[in-house]
């Protein structure tokens, strides 16, 4: 499987990073030797494999339902850029 | 030529957790901004989610109630967007190992019928902050947008149905069936206003026998009100649509209560692509039969079961048992107010003057002031003949105003009703005898006429007896005196 640029610009966009015009080709050249790997892998034969959800053969352990955090929004908001009235200010965004 | 409408809901449950999915904060509603949102809930580097068990029992509890599968090994993924009130950039979720699977859910429908919904699956995730958009503080407004953390990662089932309703009032029984559900499991308070409970509906329409519209979604709604004009305005901005010879765009779309009108959010074009992959902080959660069958034994009565229950035990309709069971405080409380007294009299009243005063001063049923015992004691007045049905009303009045004991209500006011026959065959004879030229005009009149004349005189008795008077009484005795005059 290969990628063409305007993939890249594609992801690029939904993941909110600035890839200039410069560095295009050289991340599409990179990307799609990761993907050249994963190409490899997927040679192997997994036919007879059941597919994991992690690839730690692992339980996950749980937590009690119990209130352990105490408020901390002061010491949180001194190193946000902008709070008001206790909020986060961020840039207006209406979807 | 007639449509059909396609509808399906997706509900988002808010589980009643004391603190959220992934981290200790505490889930509480009402809470100062961002003073229960902790460094999980708000993304910082290093930070990892640790599961919540009471939120997997919820979801287990509600899988049991619909008849589903439950995932005995669920997983997480991530499902990526960029919104400042969702601070890691995506939202854990599940996508491909939910933890409850396809099952079904009985609504009642208004010709007293039946119909199955099925319910595609429900899986666990996190829900996001709130964005204050309008001017929040002082009416001040600078362009910018406020974020209070505290309902992210509060724990949520996502509730996906077929689309297996036909019409407006389908999809509102189904809504309120699952209301039912999860206030009676307990594991949801079930607060829509405070959007304990949040319904999106895709709705299409299609002719009789083609294959399925085109479908938009409308998101939010937060009122059953809302969903029931949100859905008859679309099917009808659809069915206009195709007719114009326009075709339906799918879209997201937003709907005002206030105004009436649904608008666009966004289109398929740029709808978000979520490049879902499996969250690596979470390993699979394994849910043992052992476990599984433990809740199953320890899972409180649901809805229809307690409909039933209710026609059985205290004789009610269907109806009548259906609406009174359907939340489990409305349900506890009629059983306290009819342990005492007549069942079906406290049915009617709760379905009757309660309902409609609730109504009118747009209170929900939790805050009633009239306790159980107090209509209880009410509803045994009008039993034992204490008190007439406008009499009930007068003594209900004074309750709802803060007065607290029924005897006392009745003695305070003198709103006993007379239903000694020696006392109201004295007042009979009495306003006989002060009304002489109406007694000549009755039996002078018609004989067609006469049942329309005792009004008067049923009036002057009621007013001499300052409303005390038994009304039937008072008919029955006045009648048999004025037949005797003729």
């Amino acid at each position: 499987m290969s990628i063409e640029q305007k993939d890249i610009a594609k992801v690029a966009t939904l993941a909110r990073l600035a890839i200039s015009t410069e560095e295009i080709d050289d991340t599409t050249d990179r990307i799609n030797k990761v993907l050249n790997l994963v190409d490899q892998l997927q040679a192997a034969d997994t036919d007879s494999i059941a597919p994991m959800a992690h690839p730690l053969d692992a339980v996950q352990r749980l937590r009690a339902d119990s209130v352990t955090e105490t408020n901390n929004r002061d010491g949180f908001q001194a190193i946000a850029p902008a709070t008001e009235d206790g909020l986060y200010l961020v840039p207006k965004v209406i979807d | 030529m007639s449509w059909e409408t396609v509808i399906g809901l997706e509900v988002h449950v808010q589980l009643a957790t004391q603190s959220k999915i992934f981290s200790g904060s505490s889930t509480a509603f009402g809470a100062e901004p961002n003073t229960q949102a902790s460094a999980v809930d708000l993304a910082m580097p290093g930070t990892l989610p640790v599961p919540n068990e009471a939120a997997f029992k919820y979801a287990v509890m509600f899988g049991l109630a619909i008849d589903a599968e439950i995932g005995k090994e669920s997983a997480f993924e991530r499902k990526n967007y960029f919104y400042p009130d969702l601070p890691k950039g995506y939202q854990t979720t599940q996508l491909e190992k939910p933890i409850v699977g396809p099952g079904r859910v009985e609504i009642a429908l208004d010709d007293g019928s039946t119909k199955d919904v099925r319910i595609h699956h429900a899986h666990l995730e996190e829900d996001a902050g709130k964005s204050l958009h309008e001017a929040f503080f002082g009416g001040e407004s600078h362009g910018m947008s406020g974020i209070d953390l505290n309902r992210a990662g509060t724990p949520l089932i996502e509730v996906v149905t077929e689309p297996d309703m036909s019409n407006a009032a389908e999809a509102v029984a189904m809504a309120k069936k699952l209301h039912s559900i999860v206030t009676s499991l307990g594991i949801c308070d079930g607060n829509m206003s405070q959007g304990s409970m949040r319904f999106d509906v895709n709705i299409s329409v299609r002719r009789p026998g083609e294959p399925l519209g085109t479908r938009t979604e409308t998101k939010n709604l937060n009122s059953f009100k809302f969903m029931e004009e949100c859905i008859a305005r679309e099917v009808q901005r659809q069915i206009d649509v195709i007719e114009d010879g326009g075709q339906v765009v799918q879209e997201t779309r937003l709907y005002d209560g206030a105004s009436k009108v649904s608008r666009s959010m966004r289109s398929k074009e740029e709808a978000n692509d979520y490049r879902y992959f499996p969250c690596p902080d979470l390993l699979p959660v394994v849910i043992e039969d052992d476990y599984i069958e433990a809740l199953r034994k320890t899972l409180p009565e649901l809805p229809d079961a307690r409909s039933t229950r209710f026609q059985s035990d205290y004789g009610l309709s269907a109806y009548d048992a259906n609406l009174l069971s359907a939340d489990a405080t409305t349900a506890s409380y009629f059983e306290s107010a009819a342990q005492q007294s007549d069942a079906k009299l406290v049915a009617n009243w709760m379905m009757g003057e309660l309902a409609a005063r609730l109504n009118a001063e747009e209170k929900e049923f939790a805050d009633n002031p009239i306790a159980a015992e107090q209509l209880s004691a009410l509803v045994a007045r009008i039993s034992d003949g204490t008190l007439s049905n406008k009499m009930a009303r007068q003594v209900f009045d004074h309750l709802w105003t803060g007065e607290s004991d029924v005897d006392a209500i009745i003695d305070k006011h003198g709103l006993k009703q007379v239903s000694d026959s020696g006392a109201i065959e004295a007042l009979v004879d009495e306003v006989i005898a002060n009304s002489p030229q109406q007694v000549d005009n009755y039996v002078k009149a018609d004989e067609a006429k006469r049942p329309k004349m005792m009004g008067y005189f049923v009036g002057q008795i009621m007013k001499a007896s300052k409303g005390q008077a038994n009304p039937q009484q008072v008919n029955a005795v006045l009648a048999e005196k004025l037949a005797g005059l003729l």
